[in-house]
């Protein structure tokens, strides 16, 4: 096998792992509260430049940065839900949709006034790994392990504590559990926190990789999409599934054609499996 | 009556490139051009199917028509039909299996936004003729109808607002025609639509295609008009939100509500602009941003929509003094 394709190989396979983190916190969000974030990743991009602010430009160390940012967009997403989707849960999905879809314009508007339009780095420079004559990016294996970790650690939550048997009921059946006792309020407010801070997080493993900008969302937010969508709106498990599709499809696509073509290719299998296969990849 | 105020309003527009400073008449300019592309969206956008990739047909129309005036100098009067059949082209291949699949809301919405994405990235990535994200300017003739190219604003503010009254009248016509009972009722329940004889996948593929062919239209005029192309500004998610957001802060329910959301739009980010000066850039986006948020949840008819609640009131209020006044 070609050692530059098995790299692509590997580099799509990190990339997906925070690709599939992103994905989990969307579909949280849209399974339980039945809401599209279309500003999901510029909630990524906040956290980016909150890493940057803490810790290039503040001095904070690096870990505490990294909790700050996380905690910040989770406050952030609580903020969206309260200000923007809850004076209209009642009202047409699509209104919800096009709601977030001002924040997009007002949250790289605002990094714009705050932050300008250059690249930022925080400047963190981790080692590249060498494995016979493999290279690999150590920023990306982390990125690849914690997202794991991430994921992982979310599913025992929504199946161990009492609140996430909670969430996972809302988001089968939203009426009964109003009558079950269970407050939807408050398991919203949760769910929007931990989809927040799942973004937080992403932001973080992102900014290791990554300069942040203000229309970084652009590049990210599409394809957060099209992984949940492909996966099945809702549907955590396809999902992850998906994000390792997407994934290989751009990484392997990009090793033999140019980047921007290797996305076209995964956008139109996107097109193209939404009409074969409209519930996701993984419905029966 | 109200078709003589219309002519003298028309008059009175035509008229007016002659009054106007060189500024104002390229701010109308473009506000008509982006009215009439608006108000293509919202052929759609207003029986619920709210489309988040018109950037895509708008780039299409840009740059179909100057590709082919830079490599293989074509006149626009062939490049910019054959832009519009293209962005046909592209909504029938999208837009069939959408409609006869029932892709709808969400998912409608984010089958367009990837659409809105392939083209945009097409663009970028045929870098070697497109100059990808640098951008294109067209070979400039100077003045000449073959090229369609004017320096002098005047023809542009003409043809624009010609291209602007042709929306308006394909959206009357859309209005007053049979389809738009079927429309509303597909809007309402698709299901029961069906039920009642309608054929779903016809109605909506029809209303979509006109949308496209004028966004594609107005997308190949703008172009001509700028000069200068560039896939961020013409194409990509940024153009497509941009589109259905004034469409509705200015009220995509009645036949005016785009335009008025194109003025709103360019006066506030002009006026924002100015107010602010070059050092806050992002001021003005930021403000509309936020005002964007509260249209959707306060007002999701838009100004228009408003400004006709308040004249339904002020008429109801004025049928109830006469019916009074005999009885006093």
């Amino acid at each position: 096998m070609d050692i530059f394709l098995l790299e692509a190989v590997i580099n799509g396979l990190l990339l997906g792992g925070v690709l599939a983190l992103l994905a989990l916190g969307l579909n949280l969000i849209f399974g339980v509260i039945d809401v599209v974030w279309i500003a999901y990743a510029d909630l990524v991009m906040c956290g980016m430049y909150a890493v940057f602010w803490l810790y290039s430009g503040l001095g904070w160390p690096l870990p505490l940065a990294f909790l700050a940012a996380i905690a910040i967009v989770a406050v952030l997403g609580v903020l969206v839900h309260v200000l923007i989707i809850a004076p209209i849960l009642g009202s047409a999905p699509i209104n919800q949709l096009l709601a977030t879809g001002g924040l997009l314009y007002f949250l790289q508007s605002f990094a714009t006034l705050v932050f300008g339009t250059d690249f930022r780095n925080i400047g963190v420079r981790l080692p590249i790994i060498e494995v016979g004559d493999l290279f690999i990016s150590f920023a990306r294996l982390i990125a690849f392990v914690v997202a794991l970790i991430g994921a992982v650690a979310l599913y025992f939550f929504l199946r161990r504590t009492y609140i996430g048997t909670a969430i996972r009921a809302i988001a089968q059946d939203r009426d009964i559990m109003g009558l079950m006792g269970v407050d939807q309020r408050r398991i919203y407010l949760v769910t929007s926190a931990i989809g927040g801070a799942l973004a937080g997080l992403g932001a973080c493993l992102l900014a290791l990789q990554y300069d942040v900008h203000p229309f970084i969302g652009n590049t990210f937010g599409p394809l957060i999409f099209m992984v949940c969508v492909l996966g099945g709106l809702g549907n955590m498990i396809g999902g992850f599934v998906a994000s390792f599709i997407v994934s290989q499809i751009i990484s392997i696509g990009g090793y033999y054609s140019s980047v921007e073509l290797s996305y076209v290719m995964a956008f139109t299998l996107f097109i193209v499996l939404m009409f074969i296969r409209p519930r996701g990849i993984l419905a029966p | 009556m109200s078709a003589r105020i219309a002519l003298l309003g028309i008059a009175a527009l035509v008229a007016l490139p002659l009054v106007t400073p060189g500024y104002f008449l390229h701010l109308l300019i473009q506000a008509l051009l982006w009215g009439f592309i608006y108000t293509a969206w919202a052929l759609m956008g207003r029986f619920g199917f709210v489309s988040l990739g018109h950037g895509a047909f708008m780039g299409v129309g840009a740059y179909v028509p100057a590709l082919l005036w830079n490599y293989e100098g074509l006149t626009p009067w062939i490049g910019i039909p054959l832009a519009v059949a293209l962005s046909v082209l592209l909504a029938v291949v999208v837009g069939y299996p959408c409609f006869r699949l029932r892709v709808v809301g969400h998912y409608f919405a984010l089958v367009t936004l990837a659409l809105g994405q392939v083209v945009l990235l097409t663009i970028v990535a045929a870098r070697d003729i497109t100059g990808g994200s640098l951008g294109m300017t067209q070979k400039a003739v100077g003045h000449s109808w073959y090229a369609l190219q004017f320096p002098e604003k005047g023809y542009f503010y003409i043809i624009a607002l010609l291209l602007w009254l042709g929306g308006l009248l394909v959206w009357r016509w859309i209005d007053t025609g049979i389809g738009r009972e079927a429309l509303e009722a597909i809007s309402e329940d698709e299901e029961a639509a069906a039920a009642i004889g309608i054929d779903v996948t016809r109605e909506k593929l029809r209303v979509t295609l006109i949308s496209a062919a004028l966004t594609g239209l107005g997308g190949a005029f703008f172009g001509q008009y700028l000069m200068y192309l560039n896939p961020e500004t013409v194409s990509g998610i940024g153009v497509s939100l941009q589109i259905v957001f004034a469409a509705i802060a200015g009220g995509m329910y009645a036949m005016l509500g785009p335009t008025v959301g194109a003025f709103f739009t360019l006066a506030l980010t002009e006026g924002l602009r100015v107010w602010f000066g070059a050092n806050f850039v992002g001021a003005a986006n930021t403000i509309y941003g936020v005002l964007l948020i509260l249209f959707v949840i306060f007002m999701p008819r838009g100004i228009a929509g408003l400004i006709e609640a308040g004249w339904r009131r002020n008429r109801a209020v004025t049928a109830m003094r006469q019916r009074s006044t005999p009885a006093a």
